[in-house]
């Protein structure tokens, strides 16, 4: 039986994380993600977990303790935004690489330039090449249940990956909303124990990780881990057709809304979903043929499945909240086009950079995009293809 | 039990040969110690940070390291123990832990005094039980000898090079483990290799059995950043104490102890001039080097022994 409560995303992830009781919780505090850790602090000091947690000194030290605490045998977690998880970065990649299964959540903010503290995803794109799997939340019932999977996918013995949980900076980590919680017992029994076949402290045999690989080893790890990350897509689904059946609620790599005979569409991610599927309706009952794909898991990129649902579309606009300062789209625009681009007919393809640095996104914004993506479908003439949305005209406020 | 260095040698080798090590280097020889250092029924889970040591003991497929081993990067070595003692600590507590197993960290001087310094600071402060293990070849040897925060004044190195205008390294050094004690850690010590062992063998076993962080500074020999040829090791460590360069003593809960005194306190020359790194000091005109550094050796110890003598 689910219980009804009302939390924010920090706090149903918080909770999540008290019914697994990690064994080891390594924290370093910056907004937005800081309430993670101080609910869980609560629960240590009332004694409602068995978790180890270390209090340490920066973010590239609680990735580093994850990674020994992990290495050793135990479930390791921890929690972090924007400038924290790029001093995470090095050591991101040498987790992944290690094979280890740390599970780490991101409440998604600005990049510092200027310093911000508002949500975009320009940190967790910045670790999109980490080796990491990244699933990314629309509200704080996805976080919560997508923390419930992520051991387990992370822990699948064909994946041995970390995952990253992503949910939106203060928009989904603060924001109250309601939610059906699962009771302690159900989630135990769902994510079951950690039982690693190898690990520093197993008395049998020692084991030594994190090698110097020369020229005739490195590849060979390296596309192993290529390998494993290919394996990881089978393993989300099969734990969210585990999660559907036990508790009710159905995830995939990415959720289509009315896209089934549309013919402008937007790909995006995370809260703005919400805001777009508004638009999506109200164009729907002017007879436009509009619907949205809101992607959950970027990495692995799910670029088959994309592709294959985007194929009928006339005309998409991605949506990226980052900037990649490629000069060509950010990341998402750049990873959905080159899912398509073996298809033999597809749409034409627009990128719109918005919201950075918690700039708002509004459905009049949302349904002039589908205005401009109708007039592409009619003329097949795409004009600007990397354009930026929502920001005032600098020059004009000048005079 | 008294210590007997033919017993102590007669223990099953931990740290495997077949290393990848330079003859003549100090790092095998501090590793070999360390785990000597360990009590056979005990297991270990060794943390290393990025080091020619790292380098050269755990080369894919191959590995120097009979007991579990992590290497994870350059500057968080102590951090990456954090995470193991603590898993240790949940382990031991669903007792899921069958053996007896101690945290030892290693890193040399790049990775301790200076990159890994944050981490090493934070681990101490929050009390691990653990012990680390710095080997002190005064310089960044992995990448060619560059100057670390633990190169001597006056000590020649690629990034200090003597010259017209230049005779090497600006600095003195940072007083490490002077650094160390101030967190109010409950052990720290300072060794090299000497005689029989008796010293590094003892203070690292006291650091190990030691419950809280411990830390030990070996004074660490490297042939080809100091230039000297590999059968002088011992030698080079010999003149180091006997030259109060590289003083020997513990701190055990706040209290200094003086390990070693020198019957005679030989100058710093007779140090200086066994290495290649030091060969410009001895250049006509550079006198005044050798002086200064004299003078800095003289003003360290005068205070290390006021400490010694004040506990």
């Amino acid at each position: 039986m689910s219980i009804r409560d009302r939390l924010s995303g920090n706090e149903a992830i918080a909770t999540a994380m008290r019914q697994i009781n990690p064994d080891v919780f390594a924290m370093f505090p910056i907004t937005p993600s800081t309430e993670i850790p101080q609910y869980f602090a609560q629960y240590v000091a009332d004694g409602r977990v068995d978790t180890e947690f270390i209090c340490v000194e920066s973010e590239h030290s609680s990735m580093s303790a994850c990674i020994g605490a992990e290495a050793a045998g135990c479930r390791a977690i921890t929690a972090t935004s924007s400038a924290g998880l790029s001093f995470m970065n090095e050591v991101l990649y040498v987790a992944a690489s290690c094979r280890l299964p740390i599970v780490l959540a991101v409440a998604c903010r600005a990049l510092t330039g200027p310093i911000n503290i508002n949500h975009d995803y320009s940190d967790s794109m910045a670790e999109r090449d980490s080796g990491f799997i990244q699933i990314y939340a629309e509200n704080n019932q996805e976080a919560y249940d997508n923390y419930l999977q992520a051991h387990r996918i992370g822990e699948t013995p064909d994946v041995r990956l970390p995952v990253m949980i992503c949910e939106d900076g203060f928009i989904t980590s603060h924001a109250l909303e309601n939610i059906e919680l699962e009771s302690d017992e159900a989630v135990r029994a769902f994510v079951g124990e950690y039982h690693p076949e190898n690990y520093l402290l197993k008395s049998e045999n020692p084991l030594a990780v994190g090698p110097y690989g020369t020229s005739p080893y490195y590849m060979e790890a390296r596309v192993a881990q290529a390998e494993a990350m290919k394996n990881a897509k089978r393993a989300i689904l099969d734990v969210a057709a585990d999660f559907e059946k036990t508790f009710g609620r159905k995830y995939g790599l990415f959720e289509p809304y009315r896209l089934e005979d549309a013919e402008v569409a937007l790909v995006l991610m995370g809260s703005s979903a919400g805001t777009a599927r508004a638009a999506v309706d109200e164009l729907r009952e002017q007879g436009v043929r509009a619907g949205l794909i809101k992607v959950r898991v970027f990495r692995p990129f799910p670029a088959e499945e994309l592709a294959e649902a985007l194929k009928d579309c006339k005309a998409v606009a991605v949506l990226d909240k980052s900037e990649g300062f490629s000069a060509c789209g950010g990341p998402l625009f750049a990873e959905t086009a080159a899912a398509c681009v073996n298809l033999d007919r597809r749409p034409k393809m627009v990128d719109i950079v918005y919201g950075l640095g918690g700039r708002d996104f509004t459905v009049d914004q949302a349904k002039r995009v589908f205005a401009r993506l109708e007039k592409i479908a009619a003329t097949g003439e795409t004009g600007p293809v990397y354009t930026h949305m929502g920001q005032r005209d600098l020059r004009e406020e000048v005079q | 039990m008294a210590y007997n260095l033919r017993e102590q040698m007669s223990k099953p080798e931990r740290f495997a040969p077949g290393h990848r090590l330079c003859a003549g280097c100090g790092a095998g020889v501090t590793c070999r110690a360390m785990m000597r250092a360990l009590e056979p029924e005990d297991k270990a889970v060794v943390c290393n940070a990025t080091s020619c040591l790292e380098v050269s003991s755990f080369q894919y497929p191959y590995t120097a390291w009979e007991d579990s081993y992590i290497h994870a990067a350059f500057e968080n070595t102590s951090a990456v123990a954090s995470g193991v003692e603590s898993a240790l600590r949940a382990m031991k507590k669903k007792g899921k832990l069958k053996d007896n197993f101690k945290i030892l960290a290693i890193g040399g001087d790049g990775g301790t005094y200076d990159i890994g310094f944050q981490s090493l600071s934070g681990a101490l402060e929050r009390g691990h039980d653990f012990t680390y293990f710095c080997y002190d070849n005064e310089a960044y040897m992995n990448t060619g000898t560059q100057r670390s925060s633990a190169t001597p004044r006056f000590a020649s190195a690629t990034t200090t090079p003597p010259g017209a205008e230049s005779v090497g390294k600006k600095e003195n050094p940072k007083d490490l483990t002077q650094i160390v004690v101030a967190h109010g850690v409950p052990y720290a010590a300072q060794t090299t290799f000497m005689g029989n062992f008796k010293d590094f063998h003892e203070k690292a076993h006291r650091a190990i059995y030691t419950e809280g962080p411990a830390f030990v500074n070996v004074l660490c020999p490297c042939p080809r950043g100091w230039q000297y040829p590999a059968e002088d090791l011992a030698l080079i460590c010999k003149m180091a104490v006997d030259t109060c360069v590289w003083p020997l003593y513990e701190v055990v809960e706040g209290k200094w102890m003086l390990s070693y005194e020198p019957k005679k306190k030989l100058p710093v020359e007779e140090f200086m001039r066994l290495q290649g790194r030091f060969k410009h000091c001895f250049k006509p005109g550079n006198e005044w080097t050798i002086q200064a550094a004299q003078e800095y050796v003289d003003r360290k110890w005068e205070e290390l022994l006021t400490r010694c003598s004040q506990d």
